[in-house]
């Protein structure tokens, strides 16, 4: 029989089994991304409803009550589903291959941390299906709404949330591990790939903020089964203490979801510059800066609860500092371009459209940092507009642009370019039409998590739903081009596919074979 | 290929273009907004400036950072022969795209503090007001005048789920707006009675949180009589859009007769509530009530919604004793969504929407509960 | 040492982390937050019972102190300050009571919360005694006058004159019964 994984051609049960019991970081990786891609179509569909419903002024289709469902289950599924997932793929994929390791450090536990996943979030779809609905607090899940007056299905999505950071928790302590310990000899740490590095940056973030977030759910599944008080003002709690700490882990977790979308840019700038990634030493320092401050900035996303003003203006000069480090990254990579010799497929497209769209929507966080204009963002369809722009032309973006940079390398084939370009405008402009007006929006005063609006908000929010199909439509291209891709790409067996990649994942050949660097490469 | 793309991209952008105009077309709205207000009180105009100056930093930083980068793409293109070159460290202008950003926020954070303080600044107010988030309505209260009133939505379900046209106050109108008056410097005390929600007037440049169990403070004060309209803005449950905020500032005189008439009303109230009601009379009034207050959860047809908002209609408690019907609505449920309503309906109201429901879809009761009933239940054991 | 002795090292140093922060989250965060309350006035929490010390009573300087009453949710008992406002001098021990009214045909059990505004000033409002630092259970029908003295400290800054002090009952009779919501 082969020796290689098991195929179709082996028979139904062991293909399957190979999948279920498989330590190998690539099929591992693959299993996150697939997953991922599925959570993201879900998700989406979310997100059709949430913008079919605001098409028109009225309720249309469904009803407020749903409606809040709709908006918790997309940030719950895009956040958790999605994003996290699809970058934990990546890693897996690829860390090993780029520090010219056989294998992460954990493999049995790296299967763990991805089959527990599928688990929770069927729990966690399974809510919309229960008596009362699904979570419909809001993906901040706020007390008293999420505790008091929350549906009965809220302690299965505790339950989802507790496995779901177990996967993060196991995940992180395995990219810890691997990157610590099985480096190839000769690749010192300020020699590693920046894609490794912001990932580990990453995982040490994620170990030191999910169980805080574990601890808020805990509380929660306390106050509301066993009669404590955390955030019951009638027991002596405080639903405000809900707020800081949620915050204490969302903070750090919106830089867990951008880190290694800026590792994957600072990978993919550089091959398509032809130049080597300008600043190394402070694009680290950077990325680990922001990791630092991220933990200390929390209470920007709280402006309006009554914080005595010592404290507003704190987090408001710590938070506008955030934007230093993330300057310096973005300069770094335009000088990488500047006097390289550039070309523009799709990976790079989507890179580029990084750049910009992510600095935009930094530029808005900037904005939303401002606790006195605060005062008429927070809450509104601002900030909609801010997180969408930093978590889908920024992080999505960059994961769009790292499928179509290492596909070729995950499955020996090379993706179709006008295909690949087509699909990039259709995204550009279907995003920038559906999330653009909506910082008029908030500027004009409709606030978030709304199921209707007054008339005013009429024209804006049409063409913020059209946009959105169209965005959405450019998700099933993306399927499309990578299916595609797989079963009738044409054949590509070259080690570096692209004329100005470095780095050991260049080393090997395309497809990557199922096992790579049994014995560690020399690296200088 | 390239042509077909031009066209395609030029067709979207069309469409971006044309589409608000069809837009506005279809909707009886004002013409699109695309900015902040400065509205009537010194915090909304200092939010709007600190708001602008950041606009003009972050857009000249933008356009000379984008800028650069498009002169890149276009001149460093591999196709135009660029070839590339090997530098990747300069110590000299990373150290310049630290330090200059950090000097631009430091230089930021002096009038992004100065307005933090005008927000900050409650004290010593002519006029205090206590605002209460309910699920889903707010409720002011002057203090010390002793006048308090629930202001709800007035738009009707009929209009939400389109069967009526919509009007053109449509979601921005309520039972009983907040009236204040000009000149006056006025403190919000702003809390919640179930779950967080948050009072907003964007033209007062005010937002606060509506927390349960503690209060926060905004203040505002303007010389601009008007009707301001403002929003709830911490989700809060299926009413979140439903429950807007309009406020109607007035010269001081007309405020000074209006609170006067909301003091004298409260009197003349007490003395009607002694008068006995027919059925019919309370059967309209009931179903007025019913529709404002009840509807939303428990449905026009008295169904309610299964699982969730118990159906009316063949009720036991609808159709059993008159006292535990009017239990339920003064003492609420406890543990369920059903507050109690003691504090927002009148004791007329009470009476005729628990008269309403006990006679209609079906339910054929035929007692008739007198407002003095629903008093004698609060007053009495 | 081996790569795989390293990685263990690895997985017990990130567990013992990740167990650090969740005890951290559950057992440190929420006291050192009331903590900080309680320094910094946050939220308008006054303090527990304050023993009065001899302070001289600052007549040049009045503060007017307002009530406020609210009831939490279904909350059925009447109850409102029986008084609207009154004035005081700092450091001149103040009584007051608010009145309290159980309407309903059960024994029932209050608590009580407080919140001052403006929230910096909590710090110098102080409460010798208090009903909000206990339970008040009302037997069914019963009424009863509440009572509060308070004095205001005479550092409290200068430019307040005002303060308002707000109290929310909440119903807290299932959770007085019940031995764990005790914890």
């Amino acid at each position: 029989m082969a020796h290689g994984p098991a195929t179709l051609a082996d028979g139904w049960r062991a293909y399957i089994g190979r999948w279920v019991f498989t330590t190998n970081h690539k099929d591992i990786g693959t299993l996150y991304l697939w997953f991922s891609f599925a959570m993201f179509l879900l998700g989406g569909a979310f997100a059709m409803v949430i913008r079919a419903e605001l098409f028109q002024p009225g309720m249309q289709l469904i009803r407020p009550e749903f409606f809040n469902q709709m908006t918790t289950m997309h940030g719950l599924v895009m956040v958790f589903g999605a994003i996290m997932p699809a970058f934990v793929g990546l890693a897996n994929w690829m860390i090993p291959l780029m520090i010219g390791a056989p294998d992460m450090a954990l493999p049995r536990m790296n299967n763990l941390s991805f089959w527990i996943l599928p688990f929770a979030f069927a729990i966690l779809t399974s809510t919309l299906f229960m008596e009362g609905g699904g979570p419909n607090f809001g993906w901040t899940f706020y007390a008293p709404l999420s505790t008091t007056y929350a549906p009965e299905s809220v302690n299965f999505f505790i339950f989802a949330i507790h496995i779901m950071g177990a996967s993060s928790i196991m995940g992180s302590i395995n990219i810890i591990a691997t990157v610590m310990n099985m480096r190839a000899p000769g690749m010192t740490y300020m020699k590693m790939p920046l894609f490794v590095w912001t990932w580990v940056i990453t995982a040490f973030l994620l170990v030191a903020v999910m169980p805080v977030l574990a601890g808020a759910v805990t509380m929660m599944l306390m106050d509301i089964n066993f009669g404590t008080s955390f955030f019951d003002a009638a027991g002596g709690g405080d639903p405000v203490l809900f707020q800081h700490v949620f915050w204490f882990f969302g903070h750090p977790e919106v830089y867990i979801i951008i880190l290694p979308a800026f590792g994957v840019v600072s990978q993919i700038i550089p091959t398509f510059s032809r130049k080597p990634l300008f600043g190394y030493s402070s694009m680290v320092y950077a990325t680990a800066a922001i990791a630092f401050l991220s933990f200390v900035v929390w209470a920007h996303h709280m402006f309006t609860v009554g914080m005595p003003i010592a404290g507003e203006l704190y987090f408001m000069y710590a938070t506008m500092l955030i934007a230093v480090p993330t300057g310096v990254k973005v300069f770094n990579w335009i000088t990488t371009m500047y006097k390289g010799s550039l070309t523009f497929e799709t990976p790079m497209l989507f890179s580029i459209a990084f750049v910009i769209l992510f600095t935009f929507g930094g530029f808005t966080g900037l904005m939303l940092s401002i606790a006195a204009a605060d005062m008429q963002y927070h809450d509104t369809y601002f900030v909609v507009a801010h997180f969408h722009y930093v978590m889908v032309a920024g992080a999505v973006f960059s994961g769009t642009a790292a499928i179509y940079y290492w596909l070729p390398k995950w499955c020996g084939k090379m993706y179709n370019e006008t295909m690949g370009q087509v699909q990039f405008w259709v995204a550009f402009i279907g995003f920038n039409i559906a999330f653009m007006p909506q910082h008029f929006l908030g500027l004009a005063g409709m606030p978030r998590r709304y199921a209707d609006y007054g008339l005013q908000f009429a024209d804006w929010n049409m063409v913020s739903s059209i946009g959105a199909f169209i965005y959405g439509g450019a998700q099933i291209m993306l399927l499309y081009n990578v299916i595609m891709t797989i079963k009738f790409g044409k054949p590509t067996a070259e080690e570096k596919t692209w004329e100005g990649a470095e780095g050991l994942e260049w080393t090997v050949p395309s497809p990557a074979p199922y096992h790579t660097f049994a014995k560690p490469p020399e690296f200088k | 290929m390239l042509k077909r793309a031009q066209a395609l991209f030029l067709s979207l952008l069309s469409l971006v273009v044309l589409l608000p105009l069809a837009g506005s077309a279809l909707a009886e709205s004002t013409a699109s907004q695309l900015n902040m207000p400065q509205g009537v009180t010194e915090v909304s105009q200092a939010a709007y400036d600190i708001h602008m100056i950041m606009i003009w930093v972050c857009t000249v930083i933008g356009v000379g950072v984008f800028g650069f980068m498009f002169y890149v793409m276009y001149a460093h293109r591999k196709s135009r022969g660029a070839v590339a070159e090997n530098f990747h460290e300069h110590l000299g202008v990373e150290l310049l795209w630290t330090i200059v950003p950090t000097i631009i926020l430091i230089v930021m954070a002096f009038p992004a503090t100065t307005a933090l303080l005008k927000v900050y600044d409650t004290d010593n107010p002519d006029i205090e007001i206590k605002i209460t988030g309910y699920q889903w309505k707010w409720q002011y209260e002057y203090l010390g005048e002793g006048v308090k009133f629930m202001s709800e939505l007035r738009t009707s379900d009929d209009e939400v789920y389109g069967r009526e046209p919509k009007g053109e106050h449509y979601l921005r109108e309520v039972t009983e707006p907040l009236v204040l008056p000009v000149g006056k410097k006025i403190r919000f005390l702003v809390t919640g009675n179930d779950v967080i929600h948050s009072w907003w007037v964007p033209d007062f440049g005010v937002k606060r949180d509506a927390v349960p169990g503690l209060f926060t403070a905004g203040w505002a004060k303007t010389d601009k009589p008007g009707t301001y309209v403002g929003e709830c803005t911490e989700l809060c449950g299926q009413g979140h859009a439903f429950m807007p905020v309009v406020v109607e500032v007035k010269e001081e005189a007309e405020y000074n007769e209006w609170l006067a008439n909301k003091k004298a009303e409260s009197v003349e109230y007490a003395s009607t509530i002694g008068k006995e009601w027919t059925s019919e009379e309370l059967m309209a009034k009931g179903e007025g009530v019913y529709l404002q207050s009840c509807a939303g959860c428990h449905q026009a047809d008295g169904n309610g919604i299964p699982g969730v908002f118990p159906a009316i209609k063949g009720s036991p408690i609808a159709l059993g004793p008159q006292i535990g019907h009017i239990a339920v609505l003064i003492d609420g449920v406890a543990g369920s969504a059903m507050q109690s309503f003691a504090d927002q309906l009148s004791e007329v109201n009470i009476a005729a929407v628990i008269h309403y429901q006990r006679n209609s879809w079906g339910n054929d009761v035929g007692d008739v509960t007198q407002p003095i009933d629903v008093l004698k239940y609060k007053q009495s054991k | 040492m081996s790569t795989d002795a390293s990685n263990r090292r690895v997985v017990v140093k990130s567990l013992f982390g990740a167990a650090g922060m969740f005890v951290f989250a559950i057992f440190v965060l929420p006291p050192i937050y009331d903590l900080f309350c309680e320094i910094t006035g946050l939220g308008g929490k006054t303090g527990d019972e304050y023993t009065a010390v001899d302070v001289r009573v600052d007549t040049s300087r009045e503060v007017r102190v307002r009530f406020v009453a609210s009831n939490n949710a279904s909350m059925p008992w009447i109850f409102k300050p029986t008084k609207d406002s009154v004035v005081v001098h700092p450091g001149e021990p103040t009584e007051i009571t608010y009145f309290a009214h159980n309407v309903t045909d059960e024994d029932m059990v209050s608590q009580a919360i407080p919140s001052l505004v403006p929230n910096n000033v909590a710090d110098y409002f102080h409460k010798t005694e208090c009903f909000c630092f206990e339970n008040q259970p009302l037997a069914a029908g019963d009424k009863a006058d509440l009572k509060l003295v308070f004095i205001i400290d005479p550092d409290l800054p200068v430019g307040v004159n005002s303060v308002t002090l707000s109290y929310t009952i909440f119903d807290i009779t299932d959770r007085a019964a019940d031995p764990i919501a005790q914890l």
